[in-house]
């Protein structure tokens, strides 16, 4: 990566944009597009990966997909990566929506997978029980499967608009995904072609056990949320044991600590940027996603006290070497599932 | 309707001034949609999107306009490959739109049939917030079960059902919308009807227009008195003056049963428009469209979607076939079924003999064409009598080309319409409902 003249491990950050979940987002604030624009744009100024915004039916506050959406024209770079729940909505319209996420951002879109757990968020659709942990998250595997087969559902050269024949796609190039899940099926094909980065990038919080299934076979980036390096190491260790058990290459998922910060002075930016850069010097992880105590007031000490240090210290780049959300991650644009087996047919 | 000079079609006493509320719908994946021209561009771009919804506010529309599409249709068991195809999730992109627009509504098309009323709600008032209050939903159904193998619902309805869930769905909604009053506190919902048992709290205050704005789509005998009940703008089928005049009456004469007043729900009927120098340059402009939007191949589809058989092997310069068509054919999925195809072939034919028209010809004879066809002046004097001889309240313009198909409308008859009085040279409010002139709605007593 040129951006680095250190020759270090790429770090990646993430941020936040919603505070802890226990100071409900009520203020008026939350509903003002211009605050959530604020802040990705000071993100982005950080050269930070991403920011994420947690989205729930069961607390205040707008979608966060829509608030994403509405974000994306104004910023350039920054990756951005909304909470969309699987439990209560259509797998076909969650797939839809992130794909168009990655549409009107010019592929800087990704997406959180949530699960919906309480009996107050089933009550507000009124379809089904509230159900355990491990039952949601199977689900949820499912829905990250059939939304990527959906975005793959088009081939990037579908489109061929061929004047002499009439045609505008060639259907060769369309496909039936065909999925049967435990609890829902989906014909396809998308209505959307293929999104520009081909898939959006897939975040699972790996936390919880039941997650963590989920995050080896579905995800870009698995988010752990962890107290000491030893224990982020542990947690990697198994991430990427389970990936290759799946038959997926290891160094294609990056885990990201997920830390809460509370920065109140620029010491603490300061001392935020030795903690990563020890972490980070352990191997324990390919980067942090921050959880602020105060998203305006611990993002911008971040950008301006600890972002600066570790740019100093080699271990952060100064600007953004590409342009889409995958670029940041260094990860690369997946082939096409449908094309690779059409080529092998004969 | 495609007069270029038709005074004697106007009313003759001049009427008071009327102003026009217009809206711009991005072009369709249908045939209408020309993408063999030069200057057609990316249909899913938000390039192409912004381009549109900016020339819409320069025009000082009241709102941009977007269809939905929930499964690719398929002609002869295949994906039907001919058309424009491949569109974004609307309120996502609306939602981005709101971004680079001030003013102008942001319209999304959403089923009733496929979502649920509390995640719906919530997405269409996250919308209204992020724009401050310009967003709309046009309510549609669907009742095909072809659909239906893209959900997780499967669900699909008998035509008669449709509209007594969609409006459960709407009244939900609304309930939903209304119980968080802007400075109070979420209060709880508690619906439970024969579609849906929603019971909790919104996650939203009240929009900053009230309620988003009620769109509904559709000309049935249910469909107006849905639209009568529940919407604030209907968007209907062009026709001609006559015939728009009799729909508006009939529509706007059901409202009094839902104790509503006759300026609380905007006509707007859906039109395309071939702006020219000189009438004659606009009918050749036209002809030379419908020639573009009616392709050989496409020709023999239409043909087969009356038909109901594979026609393939007939030449689209050629003459109609000689038998008739299957009525209970599955040839053609995810459009709507043409009503009678033996009705239909019977007209097709009799054209095609009497001015001994091809396949092709009679095609483009007998669909789609253009509304408005002429000069700037002249499309702008029509457009006028339409609004001013209560055929409409207005216009939602479906270009035919992906994204400067509204340019020419814009720079040209925008202009004269405002010289006329009958279009705002500026926005006098913020929210949608304003543009239209709607009142906001009022939360029932006891809620707030």
């Amino acid at each position: 990566m040129p951006a680095s003249p250190c020759a270090l491990r790429p770090l990646h950050l993430a941020f936040a944009l919603d505070g802890p979940a226990r100071r409900a987002r009520r203020g008026p604030q939350a509903y003002d597009p211009e605050h959530y624009v604020r802040l990705a744009r000071l993100a982005e100024r950080g050269t930070l990966d991403f920011v994420t915004l947690g989205d729930s039916f069961a607390r205040p506050g707008p979608d966060a997909l829509a608030v994403l959406a509405r974000v994306a024209p104004a910023t350039g770079r920054v990756g951005l990566v909304p909470a969309v729940t699987t439990t209560h909505t259509e797998p076909f319209h969650v797939s839809t929506a992130v794909n168009t996420l990655d549409w009107v951002s010019r592929g800087r879109a990704g997406w959180t997978v949530e699960v919906s757990r309480s009996r107050a968020e089933a009550r507000l659709f009124g379809r089904r029980d509230a159900a355990p942990a491990d039952a949601l998250w199977r689900e949820a595997g499912e829905v990250a499967d059939v939304a990527a087969r959906l975005w793959d559902s088009w081939e990037d050269d579908a489109e061929i608009r061929d004047a002499a024949t009439g045609r505008f796609v060639d259907r060769d190039k369309l496909h039936h995904v065909d999925f049967r899940g435990s609890s829902f099926s989906v014909r396809g094909p998308a209505i959307t072609p293929r999104p520009p980065q081909g898939r959006p990038v897939v975040v699972v919080d790996a936390s919880a056990r039941a997650a963590r299934e989920v995050a080896a076979a579905h995800a870009d980036v698995a988010l752990v949320r962890a107290e000491d390096p030893a224990t982020a190491g542990d947690a990697r260790a198994d991430l990427r044991e389970r990936t290759r058990a799946l038959g997926r290459d290891p160094d294609r998922l990056r885990v990201l600590v997920s830390l809460p910060v509370e920065l109140y002075c620029s010491g603490d930016a300061v001392g935020l940027a030795d903690l990563i850069g020890d972490w980070h010097a352990d191997g324990v992880s390919d980067g942090f996603h921050l959880r602020p105590a105060d998203p305006e007031r611990d993002l911008a000490r971040l950008v301006d006290g600890t972002v600066p240090v570790l740019q100093h210290r080699c271990l952060l780049r100064r600007f953004y070497p590409g342009a889409t959300l995958r670029e940041h991650l260094g990860l690369p644009r997946p082939a096409n599932r449908y094309a690779a087996a059409r080529k092998v047919a004969p | 309707m495609t007069t270029t000079t038709a005074p004697s079609r106007a009313p003759s006493a001049a009427p008071p001034l009327r102003r026009m509320h217009l809206a711009a719908h991005f072009p369709g994946v249908n045939n209408t949609t020309v993408w063999t021209d030069a200057r057609a561009a990316s249909q899913i771009d938000f390039a192409s999107f912004e381009h549109l919804a900016r020339t819409a506010e320069r025009g000082r529309f009241d709102f941009f306009f977007l269809a939905e599409g929930l499964r690719l249709r398929e002609h002869k068991g295949r994906i039907h490959d001919l058309d424009v195809m491949g569109r974004p999730e609307a309120i996502t992109v609306l939602s981005a739109l709101a971004a680079v627009t001030d003013r102008l509504g942001l319209a999304a098309t959403v089923s009733a049939t496929f979502n649920e009323p509390y995640e719906l709600a919530r997405r269409l008032a996250s919308l209204d917030h992020l724009s401050g209050g310009r967003a709309a939903w046009n309510v549609v159904t669907t009742s095909d079960a072809f659909t239906g193998e893209n959900f997780r619902r499967g669900g699909f309805l008998d035509r008669a059902d449709r509209y007594v869930r969609a409006a459960e769905f709407v009244a939900t909604t609304r309930a939903l919308w209304d119980s968080w009053p802007t400075g109070g506190t979420a209060r709880p919902v508690a619906h439970q009807g024969p579609h849906f048992s929603v019971r909790g709290e919104f996650t939203l205050p009240r929009s900053p227009q009230g309620h988003p704005v009620i769109i509904q789509a559709g000309d049935s005998a249910e469909g107006r008195d849905f639209a009568a009940a529940t919407a604030d703008v209907v968007f209907t089928r062009h026709s001609t003056l006559e015939a728009g005049q009799e729909f508006y009456a009939d529509v706007k004469a059901r409202l009094a049963v839902h104790g509503r007043d006759a300026d609380s729900l905007k006509i707007m009927p859906g039109v395309t428009f071939v702006l020219g120098d000189t009438a004659a340059d606009a009918q050749e402009r036209a002809a030379t469209i419908r020639r573009q939007q009616v392709s050989p191949q496409n020709a023999l589809v239409a043909l087969e979607q009356v038909w109901g058989v594979d026609l393939s092997a007939y030449d689209p310069d050629g003459p109609l076939p000689d038998f008739d068509p299957d009525p209970d054919s599955q040839l053609a999925q995810g459009r709507v079924r043409i009503g009678d195809p033996k009705a239909v072939a019977d007209r097709w034919r009799a054209l095609s003999e009497a001015k001994g028209l091809s396949i092709r010809e009679t095609v483009i004879e007998t669909t789609g064409r253009q509304s408005f066809v002429g000069t700037p002046a002249a499309v702008a004097e029509e457009m006028a009598a339409f609004v001013a001889g209560r055929a409409a309240d207005g216009f939602i313009l479906i270009p035919h080309l992906t994204p400067d198909g509204l340019d020419g409308f814009v720079d040209r008859v925008v202009p004269l319409l405002q010289e006329r009085g009958v279009l705002r040279t500026e926005y006098e409010g913020a929210t949608l409902r304003s543009h239209l002139g709607l009142p906001e709605p009022v939360r029932p007593a006891g809620k707030g």
